[in-house]
């Protein structure tokens, strides 16, 4: 619990000393939450099956981009067309979710650097394909969506005619994002089923000890594949909740940050490199999120340069994510000594 | 059909693919008749800016915490070094060998520090190296942004606080070590300075590996249990590696700057470490395994795919393409050594 505690005196100071209301301030955190919690949501399962922090949703946030690349190509708008960057994404995020399992099965015990490094290589194919193919090798429809010169997506595309097309279905005229928060609801309460089927069960035996899991019958490869199945499918799904809130979509950065803010939020919550429930999940995207509001303006304030609270939320993401990590090791590292010790004082 | 087979194994599929993507591209730069000589010099200057942080691997790997992403650990000190060499107002080799003489206590210590910490994680170093490196890059956006540098060559001019995004070297250090010695072959520029400080790296680095020192980190890294019957503090030698990492990080920063003429600051150290990784695993070396001529091989082969597809692309196709290749490959390049030494260790 300390990890949250610091930043829960963190966030309160720099509120402080940012001067907002508390009236904006939550506005906003409402907002965040619903367009952040499914990306969060989504490193859950493979923390559970013993795979650690799957910086591999950048790729499932790939999907979901191509769906919304598709839709806007050819035009669909509304909550129809949202449905339809689910439908294309969906399948797309299994075939990618499935390739990074396969990837991952092949470096055990260095699953968190190689995911990571797999979403800097996913993202050089994917600039590959939208800014050197796009137009060219790939014909596109929308001409709007193409640069002037005829190749490459533009760097930003303006997603007006799906904005708030999930947000505001049924409730076209609340200030409140209520049937994102409804689906965000369904998704934990369909985690939560998951680990109660058998499925679940064996991700859960697989993450405690992949050998024994294996000595009892289980495939560990495949259980594993799956769990980054899930792992990529949800955050291709909370990438097209991310964008319909947000209502315009930067082509080639959105989905860079995706691994890093969904990591630090899950940690910062008090998640661990193993152990996380939906209480560490909402909590920590809270805090992140509430930190990244006010930081900027306390910089400006404290330091005269709101540049320097820029630096430090960024400094942030990173510091807590390294210190979770050292700490991580640190005591997995000390149990392993420990229990050594015990072996040879027994022997 | 064995013979083949034994070169195939020797070479490797990564390097096979490497050269023939070398040659393919040589001959499409020879049919669109671009000059060749000037793409010689680039490929010996490329290779001499990078050799030393490819280098700064070897220490790393070879004391057993593997690929060390936290290079900009020592690039920040080197940086650091030339900066205050600059603030003092040194020119030419008085200022090249001031930031030398600023940057290295700086990443012994720095190195030291992070060798203690890295004891306590073992076997996900590169994870946390990464992330500590990071950090660090972040944090020291704040301190260059405040830091009280007051010459007028480093800070911004009117409108900016801290130092500049990139600080030109022209009047201080920029390719000094580039024209030492420098002669013309064929047209081709022959940067003799440059190549013989990599030379002399390398060399005192290969000798401090037939030392006893050198061989005890050896022993440390490649068998822990082993190295311990042995009487081998592993802790003390991972720590070794860690500060020659870091040091040669820094050293080989200074020595790319001058080449390149301009320091660059902020977030540019961030991925300071991936071609480095991609150049030395290319060169044929493992995240456990590594030697002098992986680095030189691995450099050399990495800067030539660049230094030759950057003028053919830009031929073919507009100018971000190069940056899009050099992600593919070097990740590609890192993807499949870790995925080869795979399983638990």
């Amino acid at each position: 619990m300390l990890v949250p505690i610091f930043f829960i005196i963190l966030s309160i100071v720099g509120f402080y000393f940012s001067g907002l209301t508390g009236d904006f301030v939550f506005q906003q955190m409402i907002l965040r939450l619903a367009r952040n919690l499914v990306l969060v949501m989504s490193l859950m399962i493979p923390i559970i099956s013993g795979m650690g922090l799957n910086f591999g949703i950048v790729l499932g946030a790939m999907a979901g981009q191509i769906g919304i690349i598709v839709i806007m190509n050819n035009g669909y708008t509304g909550f129809n067309g949202f449905l339809i960057a689910v439908l294309v994404a969906t399948p797309i995020a299994i075939i990618l979710g499935y390739l990074v399992g396969k990837i991952l099965n092949k470096a055990k015990g260095k699953e968190m650097i190689t995911s990571m490094i797999l979403g800097f290589f996913a993202n050089g194919i994917y600039q590959l394909i939208f800014i050197i193919f796009a137009g060219t090798l790939i014909p596109f429809k929308n001409k709007d969506l193409l640069r002037s010169s005829g190749d490459g997506l533009r760097n930003t595309i303006d997603l007006i005619s799906i904005k708030s097309s999930l947000d505001n279905l049924l409730f076209p005229n609340s200030p409140y994002p209520i049937m994102t928060f409804v689906v965000i609801i369904l998704l934990f309460v369909g985690i939560y089923l998951i680990l109660k089927t058998k499925v679940g069960q064996e991700m859960r035996a697989v993450g405690q000890s992949m050998h024994i899991a294996s000595v009892s019958g289980i495939d560990v490869d495949k259980t594993r594949i799956i769990a980054i199945i899930i792992s990529t499918v949800l955050a291709a799904w909370g990438q097209l909740i991310y964008l319909q809130n947000m209502g315009t979509f930067n082509t080639y950065n959105n989905h860079e940050q995706v691994g890093l803010f969904a990591v630090a939020s899950i940690l910062i919550g008090g998640a661990s490199v193993n152990k996380v429930s939906w209480k560490e999940v909402v909590l920590g995207t809270f805090l992140f999120h509430l930190l990244f509001i006010v930081s900027p303006l306390a910089g400006q304030n404290i330091a005269g340069d709101a540049q320097i609270g820029e630096y430090f939320r960024v400094f942030i993401a990173y510091g807590v994510i390294g210190v979770a990590l050292i700490l991580h090791s640190w005591e997995e590292n000390k149990k392993k000594s420990l229990n050594l010790n015990f072996d040879l004082n027994n022997s | 059909m064995m013979s083949i087979k034994k070169t195939y194994e020797k070479i490797g599929f990564p390097r096979l693919i490497i050269i023939v993507f070398i040659i393919v591209l040589l001959v499409a730069a020879a049919s669109l008749k671009i000059p060749l000589s000037g793409i010689y010099s680039d490929i010996l200057i490329r290779f001499g800016m990078n050799a030393i942080l490819v280098l700064a691997m070897v220490p790393a790997i070879k004391s057993g915490i593997g690929l060390n992403f936290n290079l900009p650990l020592g690039v920040i000190f080197g940086l650091f070094g030339a900066l205050v060499s600059m603030e003092l107002g040194l020119h030419g080799w008085t200022s090249l060998f001031a930031s030398l003489l600023i940057a290295v206590p700086l990443a012994t210590c720095g190195g030291y520090l992070y060798g203690l910490m890295l004891n306590k994680v073992k076997g996900q170093e590169m994870t946390v190296g990464n992330y500590v490196g990071f950090s660090i890059v972040s944090f020291m956006c704040i301190v260059w942004t405040i830091a009280p540098f007051k010459s007028p060559e480093l800070v911004w001019a009117m409108g900016g606080t801290g130092l500049r995004t990139t600080v030109s070297l022209e009047n201080t250090m920029e390719k000094i070590l580039d024209n030492f010695l420098s002669f013309k072959l064929f047209n081709v520029t022959i940067p003799t300075g440059l190549l013989l400080s990599v030379g002399l790296l390398s060399f005192l680095f290969w000798f401090f590996t037939k030392t006893k020192s050198g061989i005890a980190m050896e022993v440390a890294g490649s068998n822990e249990n082993f190295a311990v019957s042995n009487g081998v503090d592993v802790n003390k030698e991972r720590i070794k590696g860690t500060v020659l990492s870091t040091v040669l990080g820094a050293i080989g920063i200074i020595i790319y700057s001058q080449s390149f003429g301009f320091l660059q600051l902020y977030n540019a150290p961030l991925y300071v470490a991936m071609p480095a990784v991609a150049s030395i695993l290319i060169g044929g070396a493992t995240v456990s395994h590594a030697k002098i001529s992986h680095v030189l091989i691995g450099t050399l082969l990495f800067q030539s795919v660049l230094v030759i597809a950057l003028p053919v692309i830009n031929i073919i196709s507009e100018g971000s393409m190069s940056e899009i290749v050099r992600v593919i490959v070097s990740n590609g390049i890192i993807l499949y050594a870790l995925t080869r030494s795979g399983g638990v260790e």
